[in-house]
């Protein structure tokens, strides 16, 4: 492939490849994503490509990302009319193919409501899927992330063809900030305003970076983007670079996700190839390059600073410094880092603008947020609804509710710098803001339901152990801070809590919270905050009982 | 060239432009606890103890002072109520590690810390960094490393360094606020190449001396 040398090229590029595709011609997508593989759907995608192959140019078969109802995997869609199979196993590919050649349905494979048997054979008709709205994953089932060219077919690279050709960088920042597009790994600050000051910033020299570290536990749909769609996040980002003025990108990333790492190598290589990054790209005048890095495996490393320490070499310690990294980061040049989520959602405000995008949401929340949905639910998965869903919504008409027929106790958001809040809040709307009033904020988007038998005291015991792994250790009130609350905590779960554990606690709670380096540490206490404000019952009683059972 | 004037208990202080507010602290003759500061290195922030209350343009915050850049017109308070107690717990936290080190029995006194509030893990060190950094910054060998994170960070020598290097040196076991370098060299030695020595031990004299060359103390009211 001879690099492309301008928008034009690119779009007659685009039109070559919808007219060798159609429509009308059967194609089987095969979810790969982490999930389903640890399913074997590998087996599943031979056995398909096995079958497929005699039939010549009568069907397609397509290995993809993740598709969103990893509960169900391995799973299988069929196009054309988005035909969902659940939990296919490689003995029930012979059926499909059969069925598919002559336009049905295996119907014992398609969704069968738990309660009523009632079926569900298209995406748009499964109560999982219906009630989302799939701006970000929806491309996951119709894109082979080895293949740039499925991402050319469904759109890709029109937004970066729009900026580069009719917009100045200026444009597109106006556009981003507009769009009032809030960052999606954990503190949903506006994403224009950092982009604003990094480029504002007086040093020539300047650099983006994707944080893809994902480390929050119970967060999966940053990695479920990344693998499945890598250009989408590449394209993201070199509209961004575009707009701030960098001449170079940093993807930051998990180091234990094999396919992840093939898929985003493979991703940069065939773009490079295309000539959408590397020297005047499109013909435009522009240069950018990407670099790849994989983290060190400890959650601090997905902080800002500490993670450009780790890109310089270094070990991945938070820098102490008074300064932000947007305008003193990597190699103490301005840098910008965003979230996998937040780079994803730029091509689509450049291709369909702020106005559009400032239509779904909440009043302050806007677009829509990715939620991996796990713990006691019924239907676990990488969900995407509008910003201000209920979170009614997400646990019971997607998630299906609680699992076993138990009854709800907790939601817990934001992984182990999050909070739970009590089932009575179920009718909360999902908004960066509300939910941080109300002690749970949305971090990544890591959901997790709770059910009637969580022990409330070990939940936090459980996140406090996870923390004193995951920090650095640098600073005295964060590592010891830790220790001593996992300490109280865990006795307190044996049975041996002692009069005044809540006040040291609390003590700590706030020591910690005030005096820590970086926000690992200062938000370690909140969800034992969010305990003690709607659960401390729990906590008392089982401090005063002194035994290992909860009263 | 004195160009910013700020605040510091009620003090007016004028400060150069760059300085932190420990130094502009210190240079006024107010005093201000620190664990992890010494003037050859760069700082740090990870003790803490520093941390004072600043009010700027109507917000309060709390900031490492070693660290923290003097500015125009701000509001620094050494001590307050909230700052005693992020002190008073701190202290008490270390004290789990490090119960009779000098310096932080100083400091219990003035906090009213108590040395049994927590459950203790008497490691004597408390991770300060202190001789890491010295031997890294200052002598540029790197004898003496973190290792590990979180609530496992420790630190050691590296034998194959430690070896060539330390008896000759051993200029970071008077920076230690709780003496465990020198107990962590001597543990180092004696299991990784006992009985290597070239040189007879130090005095205690000479030690002395050495130690009033680095001082990690700032200077007192
Ligand atoms: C301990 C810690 C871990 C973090 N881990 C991640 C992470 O895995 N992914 C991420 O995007 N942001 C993470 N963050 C937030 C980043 O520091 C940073 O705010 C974010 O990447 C900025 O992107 P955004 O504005 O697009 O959200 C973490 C923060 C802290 C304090
Ligand atoms: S708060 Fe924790 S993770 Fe952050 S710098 Fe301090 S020790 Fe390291
Ligand atoms: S050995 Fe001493 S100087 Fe070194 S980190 Fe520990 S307490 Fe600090
Ligand atoms: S991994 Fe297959 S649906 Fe998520
Ligand atoms: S002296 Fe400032 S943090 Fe230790």
């Amino acid at each position: 492939m001879p690099r492309l040398q301008s928008a034009a090229e690119l779009e007659k590029y685009r039109a070559q490849i919808l007219a060798g595709r159609n429509p009308a011609k059967p194609c089987i997508a095969v979810c790969a994503g982490a999930a389903c593989d640890g399913m074997d759907s590998a087996a599943v995608a031979a056995a398909f490509v096995a079958a497929g192959a005699p039939l010549g140019d009568k069907i397609e078969v397509r290995t993809t990302g993740c598709h969103g109802y990893c509960e169900k995997g391995p799973n299988v869609v069929v196009t054309p009319g988005d035909i969902c199979y659940f939990e296919v196993q490689p003995a029930d590919v012979p059926e499909i193919i059969a069925a598919t050649l002559k336009g049905e349905v295996v119907e014992r494979l398609v969704y069968h409501d738990p309660n009523t048997g009632a079926k569900a054979v298209h995406m748009n008709e499964v109560p999982f899927y219906k009630h989302q709205t799939r701006l970000l994953i929806g491309d996951n089932p119709k894109i082979d992330p080895m293949r740039i060219d499925d991402y050319l077919a469904v759109g890709g690279y029109a937004a970066l063809v729009k900026a580069l050709s009719e917009m100045t960088p200026d444009q597109v920042l106006d556009e981003v900030k507009k769009a009032n597009l809030r960052g999606r790994g954990g503190g949903g600050f506006p994403a224009g305003s950092k982009w604003e000051t990094t480029k504002n910033a007086p040093e020539k020299i300047k650099y983006v970076i994707v944080n893809g570290h994902e480390g929050e536990s119970a967060a999966f749909m940053d990695r479920a983007m990344l693998t499945g769609n890598p250009h989408k996040i590449l394209e993201g980002l070199i509209i961004g670079a575009y707009a701030i003025g960098a001449q170079k990108g940093f993807m930051y990333t998990r180091h234990d996700m094999p396919l992840l790492e093939k898929h985003v190598r493979n991703a940069l290589a065939q773009a490079k190839e295309y000539g959408l990054l590397g020297e005047n790209i499109l013909g435009s005048g522009f240069s950018f390059d990407v670099e790849l890095h994989f983290d060190v495996g400890i959650f601090v490393s997905g902080e800002s600073s500490a993670l450009m320490r780790s890109i310089e070499g270094n070990p991945p310690e938070p820098r102490p410094k008074y300064i932000r990294t947007s305008v003193s980061g990597i190699w103490d040049k301005p840098s910008n880092l965003n979230n996998v989520e937040t780079w994803a959602n730029v091509p689509q405000i450049i291709s369909k603008g702020a106005e559009w995008f400032t239509s779904i949401g909440s009043e302050k929340s806007k677009g829509t947020k990715l939620i991996s949905l796990s713990g006691n639910v019924v239907n676990s998965g990488v969900v995407e609804v509008p910003m201000g869903t209920p979170l009614r919504t997400l646990v019971f008409d997607i998630g299906g509710g609680v699992r076993d027929g138990k009854t709800l106790k907790a939601i817990h958001f934001g992984g182990a710098m999050g909070g739970s809040i009590p089932a009575d809040l179920i009718d909360a709307p999902l908004d960066f803001d509300g939910m941080s009033k109300l002690g749970a904020p949305i971090g990544a988007g890591g959901l997790l339901l709770m059910d009637e038998d969580t022990d409330m005291v070990e939940v936090a015991r459980y996140l406090m152990d996870f923390l004193t792994k995951e920090s650095c250790g640098k600073c005295v009130p964060c590592r010891e801070g830790m220790k001593q609350m996992l300490q109280i905590l865990t006795r307190i779960t044996e049975g041996k809590g002692q009069q005044g554990d809540l006040e040291r606690l609390e003590d700590l709670i706030q020591v910690t919270g005030v005096a820590s380096l970086c926000a690992l540490g200062k938000t370690s206490g909140d969800p034992l905050k969010s305990m003690f404000r709607y659960f401390k019952p729990e906590y008392e009683a089982r401090i005063a009982a002194g035994s290992g059972e909860p009263k | 060239m004195t160009d910013i004037v700020l605040n510091i208990d009620g003090k007016e202080v004028k400060a150069k432009a760059g300085m932190t507010v420990l130094e502009a602290a210190q240079q006024a003759g107010i005093y201000i606890p620190t664990l992890c500061h010494h003037e050859k290195l760069e700082a740090f922030g990870g003790c803490r103890l520093c941390m004072v209350e600043v009010e700027s343009r109507g917000w309060t915050s709390y900031v490492v002072s070693c660290l923290y850049p003097v500015a125009k017109d701000i509001v620094v308070r050494t001590r307050s109520p909230k700052v005693d107690n992020i002190r008073k717990v701190l202290i008490e936290e270390l004290l789990a590690h490090a119960p009779d080190a000098p310096e932080l029995v100083k400091m219990a006194e003035e906090y009213g810390s108590d040395r049994n509030r927590f459950a203790r893990e008497a490691s004597f060190c408390v991770l300060c960094g202190l001789c890491v950094r010295y031997c890294d910054e200052v002598k540029q060998k790197n004898a003496v490393s973190f290792f590990d994170n979180g609530s496992v960070r420790q630190i050691a020598f590296v034998p194959e360094v430690a070896k060539k290097e330390c008896w000759e040196c051993q200029e970071c076991f008077a920076l230690c606020p709780t003496s465990y370098a020198q107990a962590a060299y001597l543990l180092t030695e004696a299991l990784a190449f006992p009985g290597q020595r070239k040189t007879p031990a130090k005095s205690a004299k000479d030690l002395a001396l050495k130690s009033r060359m680095i001082p990690i103390t700032p200077v007192a009211m």
